[in-house]
């Protein structure tokens, strides 16, 4: 077309970024790349090739890291690890802000790298993803500065194996490494087969950084390399974003090796739209929640939720947006939608969309004749039930169904086995701030959307995964308390002795459930002796539908949540002065239960007392945060339940191990399942005396007594069930890992390590971390 | 709600608004203006953080380049309203700039880029001085704007301004530049506003007629966006950012909120109205961005002169050392280019 042509039609035309330097920094690097160990490039292996997803065009050939590269990387990385973390904080800082101004001195290659191979537009990777990398490196080579004066008493992991996907290969990559150099630990980091090469440059900044060898190394391949990984014994942590179906199986690869773990998994996000919204703005939203990165975004928002009311003017305004959606080169200044990643992506979207019950309507815009896209595509007409509506498509497909009320909406919105991000629009602070909390998710963008910043936390809740990245709160995934713990000696129950003894009444302990004694479902019972051969009494032997009967009683306790601080503290105090008016009953039967001494009896039942008091005080007292993002609003860290704990107590503290679990799941505004320590079950059952008499609501606390390893696996296993804390002597830590895989609950186990109940260890920031989730909502604002 | 296919047009072949081939002598039908709807007015959401947002990443999502930046730049020119509103305007000056309006560019770079000839979109002057430029502009088909109504401030008595209107009619302006009273807007006073608006409109007759809402004055975008919609309602022609006189004057998320206004009204009304932004707007790189938000948000049908126009002084010099720019491959210099 001519100039008089085109000022007659007003078209748009090409305005391609230069790939020239991108290719040619390919061109210098041979196109054949090694890996990278121990601060230098291997000689290339067994090769893949890496594609352009738009042209199909091979950038270069990659390697495929075999066994013995994982090994030498992972020793590289062992060998480094303490010399690093032996550095003064400032002295990472300093590396960590030189990759932060090389990542932004080489924006553009960077940039312009990201979109040859990712199929991402120009305008995403230069506008938002490379500025975050850098973002990220600046905000955690201060975390580096500060670790000393803030963290005390938290050390480094020692080596991570961190495996990143390829939606977003370099943000993903600082979001991982940036955390873990900035508190002293080394990584073994493997990008997504498709999308390795900006992991390859950033090897270059590594080393144009000075940073000592071995600090960062990165082994390119397909899962099998992340596998490697996964399994090697030689990593202390494993950290991984991608697929809950991946995720899963990590999970149960790592169970009960000990190692820290992060899962940064799938979602389905669900976009709720108030008929008081501005439309036209929340409709711009959606094109940055589910046309950026061609919707293989985790916390897109993919599962549309209009009000009734509004909802066929919102879809007709919707459909001619997207057709305004400019679909084409990622290298084109003037796109919105490139490349889908690889044609196995698109092909995938074509089958899940196949034969959909819903109204389908692809954007009418041209696609290019060649290359991996696929149309931004809108499916109204869905049921919940529907397949669509519940399972993540990861592509440019946004599915819809409306609501009615803001109650609805939150049913809803929450009804997903995920819980990653959610936006919601409303002109009303009063709605838009009561919807956030309810919402099951990680993160919440008040009238906006995929807001990211390394001061706040990402991360999710329900198969979305578990972790934080970003924020201080990010910081726990790449660190521990220090010191070393003992490890814990089984412990068996007083064997029936030859000769009992059996004195007064007989005595019946039942099960606690639902605020009210339970038999046992299976109605046997345990003889319980002291150490002197008396029998004690008898408790329920609880089976798995005990802990189901518990689970459904701690589902209807779910106000508990929403009840204040100060009303929880009131009750954990009142608990504790019941407590205290019965001291010396409560130490008689210590002593009788453990044989110890009346004084040690007596310790553990003041240290209860003090325990509660400890928990009431931390009630109203755990907040939040107003995180210091680059926006003009707040993004505010909110500390909230995590929902059903189950716990398994501790066996050699039979009281106090008890009410150190109680103690932070209650004043968080969990609900708990805990199993009484089993040689000892009888002082938590006299307990649940305590418990009926001092305003704690039915089905909030359960008690169940028997056999830990026959309960283990029906509680970590059960769906409904939030987290799984393990403190008991038994092996259990494997096990509950394994099981917890099937909604990946959180678990907190104790991997047969001791902990001093009564002092400093078995109270504190540890336990306010478990018994909560951070979820970060993102309030912009302005008038 | 009134779609796409009943909306009122008055040539023949000005079809979907996606279309090609779109002629610049396609008038869309006149608005008639219809009934104060208080329900739609107040139900006018606008989110400022959002359409902030929306208006920041706007540059980094649209660009035009070599062949397309020099076509979009030609068709600026034909949309600016090429103004002079000083306090000493004279004759001269306005026959200089009715001049530089017929010729807006040389003769040689439109010749480089195989352009026929092109005019600014109209020319724009207080009343004093419509009689120079209609006759300075006789013959081009160039319209002559006189801002109106006590420009800027809007404050003299309503009926002077209605007599203002009038005379300029009279006087041979072809369009109206007219002000608000911001005090209905900030004190809510709808109905003021719309009566107003409809007396003015009532006053120019055939002359169109653009709303200026002075939004630097407005206070909240909610406030731009429903100030918008009344003066559509009163039988806004064209509705219009600013006089150039406020210390804010056009921006982008002023400019999103007012047409998007627009569209809604042309979606449920079906008819077209005009937008201007004015005030600050003096590089081409600017006016780019404005050309791809109307046609990213209204569709290329509006990116004609019967629809929209830039109130500008100092554009049209940066565009043409753009334009030298394109067809010489050198960066130009501003003596290079004949003075309005």
């Amino acid at each position: 077309m001519n100039v008089p042509e085109i000022f007659d039609t007003m078209d748009y035309g090409p305005a391609p970024e230069s790939a020239a330097e991108a290719l040619a920094w390919l061109v210098d690097g041979g196109s054949r790349y090694g890996l990278f160990i121990d601060g230098a490039m291997t000689e290339p292996g067994d090769q893949f090739a890496s594609k352009n997803p738009a042209t199909g065009e091979v950038l270069a050939t990659l390697t495929q890291a075999t066994q013995e590269d994982v090994d030498a990387a992972v020793a590289a990385a062992r060998k480094a690890q303490p010399k690093w973390a032996k550095l003064p904080g400032h002295a990472r800082a300093k590396y960590l802000y030189a990759l932060a101004r090389l990542v932004q001195k080489h924006s553009r290659l960077l940039a312009v790298l990201e979109s040859l191979d990712n199929g991402k537009p120009i305008r995403e990777s230069r506008d938002i993803d490379v500025p975050l990398v850098a973002r990220h490196f600046y905000y955690h080579a201060g975390m580096a500065q500060l670790m000393e004066a803030e963290l005390p008493d938290r050390e480094a992991l020692g080596v991570c194996g961190q495996i990143v996907p390829w939606n977003f290969p370099l943000l993903m990559l600082a979001w991982k490494i940036a955390p873990a150099l900035a508190m002293g630990n080394t990584v073994v980091l493997k990008p997504a087969e498709y999308t390795s090469m900006t992991a390859l440059l950033f090897a270059d900044l590594c080393r144009e950084a000075g940073l000592p060898k071995g600090v960062v190394n990165i082994v390119t391949g397909d899962g099998h390399v992340g596998e490697m990984i996964v399994r090697h014994e030689g990593l202390d942590k494993i950290a991984f974003t991608g697929s809950t179906a991946v995720g899963r199986f990590i999970r149960e690869a790592t169970a009960g090796n000990g190692q820290s773990l992060t899962l940064e998994l799938g979602g389905k996000s669900p976009y709720v739209v108030f008929d008081d919204a501005d439309l036209d703005s929340a409709i711009e939203g959606l094109v940055d929640a589910i046309w950026f990165n061609q919707g293989q975004v985790c916390c897109a928002g993919s599962r549309l939720l209009v009000q009734e009311g509004v909802a066929e003017r919102f879809h007709e305004k919707l459909k001619r947006r997207m057709d305004g959606l400019r679909v084409g080169d990622p290298l084109d200044k003037c796109i919105d939608v490139g490349a889908m990643v690889d044609p196995v992506q698109r092909d995938r979207v074509v089958r899940l969309l196949d034969g959909s019950a819903g109204e389908v309507y692809h954007a009418a815009t041209p696609l290019p004749e060649q290359g991996c896209y696929y149309p931004p595509t809108l499916v109204t007409g869905l049921a919940p039930s529907d397949a669509l509506m519940q399972e993540e498509i990861f592509g440019p497909v946004l599915v819809s169904t409306t609501f009615r009320t803001p109650a609805e909406a939150v049913e809803l919105a929450n009804d997903s086995r995920y819980g990653l991000a959610a936006s919601v629009w409303s002109e009303n602070v009063n709605l838009a701030l009561d919807v956030a909390p309810k919402l099951a998710a990680g993160v919440i963008w008040v009238n906006g959307t995929n807001m990211f910043d390394a001061a706040a936390g990402f991360g999710g809740v329900r198969e979305s995964g578990f972790g934080r990245e970003g924020g201080w709160e990010g910081l726990l995934a790449y660190t521990r308390p220090k010191g070393a713990r003992k490890p814990l000696k089984r412990l068996e129950p007083v064997a029936a002795p030859a000769e009992p003894k059996v004195d007064g009444l007989d005595r019946t302990a039942k099960l606690y459930i639902g605020g009210k004694q339970a038999r046992p479902d299976g109605g046997y019972s345990q003889a319980v002796w002291s150490a002197k051969g008396e029998l004690l009494g008898h408790v329920s032997r609880a089976n798995r539908k005990d802990v189901r009967n518990a689970v459904e009683a701690a589902r209807g306790a779910a106000g508990w949540g929403r009840t204040t601080g100060h009303l929880r503290a009131q009750i954990l105090y009142y608990l504790g002065e019941n407590l205290s008016a019965r001291a010396g009953e409560f130490a008689d039967r210590l002593r009788h239960l453990t044989g110890a001494p009346a004084k040690a009896a007596a310790e553990e039942v003041e240290q209860s007392v003090s325990r509660l008091f400890t928990w009431a005080a931390w009630a109203d007292k755990y907040d939040g945060a107003a995180k210091g993002v680059p926006l003009r609003g707040i993004a505010l860290a909110m500390n909230e339940p995590v929902g059903i704990v189950g716990a398994f107590c501790a066996n050699e503290a039979p009281l106090l191990g008890l009410v150190s679990v109680l103690g932070p799941a209650l004043a968080m505004g969990n609900r708990l399942v805990a199993v009484a320590s089993e040689p000892y079950p009888l002082a938590a059952t006299d307990f649940y005396q305590l418990l009926e008499t001092s305003d704690v609501p039915g089905g909030v606390a359960n008690i169940l007594t028997g056999k830990h390893e026959e309960l283990a696996p029906h509680l970590a296993g059960h769906l409904g069930v939030d987290a799984v804390w393990s403190f008991s002597s038994s092996d259990l830590s494997g096990l509950i890992e394994r099981e917890s895989a099937g909604n990946l609950k959180r678990t907190w186990v104790n991997n047969g390590r001791a902990r001093d109940w009564a002092g400093a260890e078995g109270e504190g920031r540890a336990f306010l971390a478990a018994a909560t989730e951070v979820k970060t909502i993102w309030v912009p604002y302005g008038e | 709600m009134t779609h796409a296919d009943t909306r009122p047009e008055t040539a023949a072949g000005a079809g979907d608004d996606r279309g090609t081939a779109q002629l610049p002598q396609v008038h869309a039908a006149r608005n008639p203006g219809q009934e104060l709807d208080l329900d739609w007015v107040l139900s006018a959401r606008a989110n400022t953080s959002a359409i902030e947002r929306r208006a920041a990443t706007l540059p980094g999502r649209r660009s035009v380049k070599k062949d397309h930046q020099a076509a979009w730049l030609l068709k600026a020119i034909t949309l600016i309203d090429l103004t002079t509103l000083s306090g000493d305007d004279t004759a001269g000056r306005v026959r200089r700039l009715c001049a530089k309006a017929r010729q807006p560019v040389r003769a040689d770079i439109l010749d480089a880029l195989k352009m026929r000839p092109i005019t600014t979109g109209a020319v724009c002057v207080y009343h004093e001085m419509v009689p120079p430029a209609v006759a300075a502009l006789e013959g081009s088909g160039i319209p002559v704007a006189a801002v109106s109504t006590g420009f800027p401030a809007g404050l003299s008595p309503l009926e002077t301004r209605l007599r203002e209107i009038e005379l300029s009619v009279a006087a041979g302006a072809r369009e109206i530049d007219i002000v608000i009273s911001r005090r209905h807007v900030l004190t809510g006073n709808w109905q003021a506003l719309y009566d107003e608006m409809r007396q003015f409109r009532a006053a120019c007759g055939e002359a169109h007629v653009k709303a200026i809402l002075a939004t630097g004055e407005l206070g909240t975008l909610r406030n731009v966006a429903r100030a918008s919609l009344v003066c559509m309602m009163g039988g806004a022609d064209f509705i219009k950012t600013s006089t150039g006189k406020e210390s804010v004057n056009a921006t982008l998320p002023v400019s999103l909120v007012m047409i998007r206004a627009l569209r809604d009204y042309h979606d449920r009304t079906g008819y077209r109205i005009g937008y201007k932004p004015a005030g600050g707007i003096s590089k081409a790189k600017d006016a780019l961005t404005y050309l791809t938000l109307i046609r990213d948000e209204l569709g290329p049908r509006w990116l004609q002169p019967d629809l929209f126009r830039f109130g500008a002084s100092s554009l049209l010099g940066d565009i043409e050392r753009q334009l030298e720019h394109h067809v010489t491959g050198r960066y130009s210099a501003g003596y290079r280019h004949p003075m309005a």
